[in-house]
């Protein structure tokens, strides 16, 4: 399914990114951890098209989509969710998740049409099934963190996505939150028959659901296995598991 | 999930308008004109900077290469006002999207910055190109269109000329303001405000940032265009000034004014901002320093704009009455 061979990327001669290569296969439910500044971000990046590598591929169900830009590398089936909330704050929680239907469904220039009611009954479902269905007319911006996280995961599903990149899902929830947030990502997952590449700090998380987990470290692959094997790996329990006690 | 009940506002204001030279005198149908102009330019502005988050400094650029298109059209080579007024609204759209190709490969002050750029260059051209703008002198003596058949009609009849092209620009006016509330209420315009909200996300949702960001700026620059070719006439002249950066300032000014949040604002900011200056110059000669405290006050206690208040208001007053 998606396919990144030795990518790189380096800012002011500092390589974030220095040769990375990954397989996530259809259907898997894979993780990217690593301490801070490991190149997590930078590396979904590449892969979305954010930023262009300086050397490497990013193939996409065979197709090469290296250098794209991410509306492009969206259109092509690869949805993603941001570290940091990213959201349309000063729309309602509806015109969202709409917006983002109008996008993928290519009625973007759409000059002649009314919006008001369009693809509602789709919006509707997709509300419904991140739970926020109640809250349809709230402005986004106001929700709870929670919510909001929630709601950039609608945005994300509403462009049918056959991959979905989550950067720290979780990122600033509560215990309670993140445990809902994690269900509610599985079943998601499993009900759309989706492949997910996330990456996050909680190590709970990660071994929870992951099936394979590949380790960054100072921009480059230190070990890669399912949950038990990384778990296990040496080098990983010294850089970054032995460091949280 | 509009509320139909709503009283028609915008048939309202349109059946008010046609009635001013009916009820006023002169000078109101002069001022009212001059309104329902500058209106058309503001609200056309207002699709860069209310929906799609642009902050445009030389949107004079468009509406003088419409004032100067119509102008000379109508002047030079007598070509009808059914034909020198669209030409207005597409020779600015070509020149929008020119521009707009460059500018919108660059964001925030960036961006304005192009803008005003472009504009004071189309201002030194038409400031200098004496040969066909008439330079620093600018174009005198342009005619009013043929209106002679509303002589026929059984209400207007009574009236002159400048009250019967101030009845054709609020039916123009009208008409481009129904479009424009079209394109903001269309997927298309849904889209524009995802830009304005969050560009990088709507990247990652599917969005053409650029592409919807020149589509916009292009449909700014006709609609400036035609606001530009109505004024020309109405003002029996086209000069440079209808493109320097004090323009596309005064059209901004009107906008914030009036609320960059509702379809409507820029309308009631060129309201305001024309019958205030016309009131308060008549008093005293420092009416810059009166509007940069209007702007002052309204920036800190109603950033929303007035018409923003007003809304603020009417929701507080449903509120208590239903309280």
């Amino acid at each position: 399914m998606l396919d990144v061979r030795e990518v790189r990327k380096a800012f002011d001669g500092f390589a974030a990114v220095g040769g990375v290569s990954l397989r996530v296969d259809r259907g898997q439910i894979a993780a990217i951890i690593g301490p801070n500044g490991a190149g997590k971000t930078t590396l979904f990046n590449l892969i979305t098209g954010h930023v262009r590598p300086d050397a490497g591929r990013v193939v996409l169900n065979g197709r090469d989509v290296t250098g794209l830009s991410p509306h492009d590398v969206c259109r092509l089936g690869m949805g993603r969710s941001f570290q940091r909330t990213n959201i349309f704050p000063r729309l309602t929680v509806f015109d969202n998740v709409q917006a983002a239907l109008i996008a993928h469904r290519r009625r973007g220039f759409d000059l002649l049409g009314r919006v008001g009611a369009l693809y509602r009954d789709d919006t509707l479902a997709i509300l419904q099934s991140i739970g926020l269905a109640e809250k349809a007319g709230d402005v986004s911006g106001v929700l709870s963190h929670g919510n909001q996280k929630q709601l950039e995961l609608g945005i994300v599903l509403a462009s049918e996505p056959d991959l979905l990149l989550l950067d720290e899902p979780t990122a600033g929830m509560s215990a309670t939150e993140t445990r809902e947030t994690i269900q509610l990502i599985a079943r998601l997952t499993r009900e759309r028959g989706l492949t997910l590449l996330f990456t996050e700090h909680d190590m709970e998380v990660v071994f929870s659901i992951a099936q394979r987990i590949t380790v960054l470290h100072q921009g480059r692959v230190i070990a890669e296995g399912a949950p038990a094997e990384v778990r296990s790996d040496p080098e990983v329990r010294r850089v970054y598991l032995g460091e949280r006690r | 999930m509009t509320d139909r009940r709503r009283l028609p506002w915008g048939v309202l204001a349109v059946v008010a308008a046609l009635a001013v030279p009916a009820v006023g005198s002169r000078f109101y149908t002069f001022l009212a004109t001059d309104v329902a102009i500058l209106a058309l330019f503001a609200t056309s502005l207002n699709l860069l900077l209310g929906y799609t988050g642009l902050v445009s400094f030389g949107h004079a650029a468009y509406f003088g290469v419409g004032a100067y298109t119509t102008g000379l059209l109508m002047k030079q080579l007598a070509v009808p006002f059914l034909l020198a007024l669209p030409a207005a609204g597409v020779l600015a759209a070509v020149f929008a999207l020119v521009f707009g190709f460059f500018c919108v490969r660059l964001t925030k002050i960036y961006f304005a910055m192009l803008t005003l750029a472009f504009a004071q260059i189309v201002w030194a051209i038409c400031f200098k190109w004496n040969d066909v703008t008439g330079g620093e002198q600018g174009m005198p003596d342009i005619p009013y269109p043929d209106l002679a058949w509303m002589e026929r009609l059984p209400w207007a009849g009574s009236l002159r000329t400048s009250d019967h092209y101030y009845l054709v620009v609020v039916v123009i006016v009208a008409l481009a303001l129904w479009i424009l509330r079209r394109i903001v209420e269309s997927p298309f315009g849904r889209i524009l405000t995802t830009i304005r909200e969050n560009p990088e996300r709507a990247e990652f949702i599917g969005v053409n940032v650029r592409r919807h960001e020149l589509v916009a700026f292009v449909l700014a620059g006709a609609f400036a265009g035609l606001a530009g070719g109505l004024f020309g006439i109405f003002n029996r002249g086209v000069f440079p000034d209808f493109v320097y950066w004090a323009k596309s300032s005064e059209v901004l000014i009107m906008t914030i004014l009036g609320g960059m949040g509702h379809f409507y604002g820029p309308a009631v900011g060129a309201l305001v901002l024309l019958v205030l200056n016309q009131q308060i110059t008549s008093y005293t000669e420092y009416w810059p320093f009166v509007l940069g405290t209007i702007l002052i006050v309204l920036l800190f206690v109603f950033p929303g704009g007035i018409v923003g208040a007003l809304a603020v208001g009417a929701r507080r007053l449903r509120r208590s009455a239903r309280a």
